[in-house]
């Protein structure tokens, strides 16, 4: 059934794909501005998991905690060739594309922490990362469950363009899914319903090679082609390398570019690996250390990092310094989670509802995004009514 | 002075939204057949021609789909209606309806809520067998986060759905097919609207509180007829919504009348009416001359035979049973 090729640059190609073909006939290198940018920013999203996974040891990180080390150049890459009124969505593994898409460290750490000063004020935890003011819609726990939010985020926008503001469609979603969603239903019927309705939304497969401990191969038919899953929903598709941002921005920024100008959906095969386990109780039984090595020698941050010293985009020595300061910054995160106070227990209560009603005192927005009252825009209820 | 037409209950439904999707634009409606068809049960017959393909929107048998995409919509600002053809079939969109539209603004830290009406026939349609006839309000009450409108008439069927739409929160609508063709008289004017949380008195009566919503109200009204000829005065009470529940309505008739009957047609354990019985009986612990008494579908999934749906189903019979032993006539 599958057809196993070798991509040259690594010996142990979990997903025994073709090597991932340019799809961007456009490739243009970045200002130093932009690649500086983007290689502080994987070092902060790897320092900050180290971080979460010192803390999820220390026992100041509860409940489930998946690490996206060895993926940051997925969520750079992607998230440079997003435009920011762009929504984007993704499921649990979900602290990469926070911190890529803007949110502080602070928030991010905190939320984990459980406390007040989290991004969802210590209600969601590490898997239900929302940032409104930069349009990220979570952090989704269910596999596949964002996959129709993800269609519906894109409906959204082309309608808000076109049937309310009567202009053209502007906007596309960014999706992000793990391989083990491939097999979730929920999937399929967001991309049947995003290939009919025109949705300008991108389902990006995090393909890392394994849904938890299962590989691509023993949980997918036609693991190694993963663009036939598009076809018969009628949707471009493209293989992307996940490993190197320059690859991955070139890739996306193409795809995104259409998906926008054409208002159609895309699916986007994003070759990566997970160094870490699923999640912080995951020993790893299930592949070798040498495939682990091969793979952390192809490392998309000093993939970068070659890139800018070989053309004297960087220093050595600024390399260094950049690294010691997200190393600082990622310590301050956690700094400040620790400091920061658990939510009071008035907040138990607090936003099940945006109406105030019975034991519901109604609904507030997160302290890094102001705190503002979310102010009902309609009382369904009478307020004096005696209500359980 | 309010007009006042007669109107079936499909029409106050589809009035209802039309209405609201005039006032305002994020309003739209999506679902299996709602538009080309005319709707499977003709509630949104002539929208399609009214508003566009653009706004009432057909889609694919695939209840997960378009239940999460419209979750997705609501969330960047919309106001989706979604109609599940029956409740039934909404159990595969478990997901999107119970898993992120009632958690949503919670997991977001009050970030992102999710204005979404999903509204549909729930309960035993006519002998449709036990996968097509579920009460999902036994299941779906349960869960904080979601309100829940079950209209008994015309009149409240549109205020209730007017008021649903216009809901920050998301909004379960439960109408019933059986009372799609009934007729009542609907007050004419957009901006008349019925409020949530609070119980509607169908009778008034001194000697039983019989405390129902949906299509048992009627039930209950039959059985209250009945009951009336043997000297028993029932005082029936349509809660109109289970979330928010109007205990206040319900603890004031019972306090009057001293005994309380419980019609729910959704099964009996841990259902919506286990728990008014067991606020009835926390709040009026002192006024009760007997227990409260209850009356549900029979506790086996719903058969095909039309006998065996009948003995299943609340029936007047089955008040008029209940409300006899409540106060000792039996």
């Amino acid at each position: 059934m599958s057809t196993p090729t070798t991509d040259s640059r690594r010996l142990f190609d979990v997903h025994r794909g073709e090597a991932p073909p340019s799809v961007a006939a456009d490739r243009p290198v970045p200002p130093a501005a932009t690649l500086r940018k983007w290689f502080r920013d994987m070092m902060l999203i790897r320092e900050f998991e180290v971080r979460c996974m010192q803390a999820y040891q220390d026992k100041k990180i509860g409940g489930f905690c998946h690490v996206y080390i060895g993926q940051e150049a997925v969520a750079v890459g992607c998230v440079a060739a997003l435009k920011p009124e762009d929504p984007l969505v993704t499921a649990y593994r979900d602290h990469g594309h926070a911190l890529a898409r803007g949110m502080t460290a602070r928030a991010c750490m905190a939320e984990m922490f459980g406390r007040i000063d989290g991004c969802a004020k210590g209600k969601g935890g590490s898997m239900h990362m929302f940032d409104k003011p930069n349009n990220m819609f979570g952090g989704h726990g269910i596999v596949g469950a964002q996959t129709p939010l993800g269609a519906g985020l894109a409906f959204a926008t082309k309608y808000q363009d076109e049937v309310m503001h009567g202009g053209k469609n502007g906007r596309v979603t960014l999706c992000f899914l793990g391989d083990g969603a491939l097999n979730q239903g929920a999937l399929h019927e967001a991309m049947n319903l995003a290939g009919l309705m025109d949705l300008p939304v991108v389902f990006v497969v995090e393909n890392n090679g394994y849904s938890m401990g299962t590989s691509i191969h023993r949980g997918t038919t036609m693991g190694h082609d993963l663009k036939s899953k598009a076809v018969g929903y009628g949707m471009d598709a493209a293989v992307v390398d996940g490993m190197d941002v320059l690859e991955t921005y070139w890739g996306m920024k193409h795809v995104i570019d259409d998906a926008r100008a054409r208002s159609r959906p895309w699916f986007v095969d994003m070759r990566c690996y997970r160094y870490k386990g699923h999640s912080m109780s995951d020993p790893r039984k299930y592949r070798t250390r040498d495939e682990e090595e091969a793979w952390e020698a192809g490392d998309p941050i000093g993939t970068l990092e070659r890139f800018m010293l070989d053309r004297g985009v960087i220093t050595a020595d600024e390399a260094k310094e950049m690294l010691k300061a997200v190393k600082a910054e990622a310590r301050d995160s956690v700094a400040f989670a620790d400091a920061s106070p658990v939510p009071g227990i008035e907040e138990l209560h607090t936003d099940v509802y945006m109406e105030p009603w019975g034991p519901y005192p109604g609904s507030t927005q997160p302290a890094f995004t102001g705190g503002a009252a979310n102010t009902p825009s309609f009382r369904a209820i009478d307020p004096k009514g005696e209500v359980l | 002075m309010t007009a006042v037409r007669e109107l079936e209950f499909r029409d106050a439904l589809r009035e209802a939204m039309s209405e609201e999707m005039r006032r305002d634009r994020r309003v739209f409606l999506l679902g299996e057949e709602v538009a080309e068809y005319n709707g499977a049960y003709k509630v949104s017959k002539g929208m399609l021609e009214e508003f566009g393909a653009r706004r009432i929107i057909d889609t694919p048998i695939s209840e997960s789909g378009f239940a999460g995409l419209a979750i997705g919509a609501a969330m960047q600002g919309l106001r989706p209606i979604v109609e599940f053809m029956s409740w039934s079939f909404s159990l595969v969109a478990a997901d999107p309806i119970l898993n992120n539209a009632p958690k949503m603004l919670y997991m977001s830290g009050g970030q992102f809520g999710c204005p979404v009406v999903f509204r549909g026939n729930d309960g035993a349609g006519g002998q449709l067998g036990s996968t097509h006839s579920w009460c999902v309000e036994g299941m779906y009450s349960n869960v904080p986060g979601l309100k829940m409108a079950i209209p008994a008439t015309p009149d409240d069927a549109k205020g209730l759905l007017k008021t649903a739409i216009r809901d920050d929160d998301p909004v379960f609508f439960l109408e019933s097919e059986r009372m799609l063709g009934m007729k009542g008289q609907v007050p004419e004017g957009e901006e008349i609207l019925v409020p949530f949380g609070q119980a509607r008195i169908r009778r008034v009566g001194a000697h039983c509180t019989i405390a129902t919503w949906g299509r048992p109200v009627h039930f209950a009204l039959e059985a209250a007829d009945a009951l009336a000829k043997e000297g028993i005065d029932c005082e029936v009470i349509d809660l109109r919504t289970i979330r928010p529940l109007d205990i206040g309505s319900v603890v004031r008739s019972v306090r009057k009348t001293s005994t309380c009957v419980v019609v729910d047609q959704s099964w009996s354990f841990g259902s919506p009416g286990s728990e008014l019985a067991a606020q009835v009986h926390r709040h009026c612990f002192d006024d009760l001359d007997n227990f409260v008494h209850r009356v549900h579908t029979a506790d086996v999934p719903a058969p095909y035979a039309y006998n065996l749906e009948q003995e299943y189903l609340p029936n007047a019979r089955k008040i008029c049973e209940a409300v006899r032993a409540a106060t000792y006539n039996a």
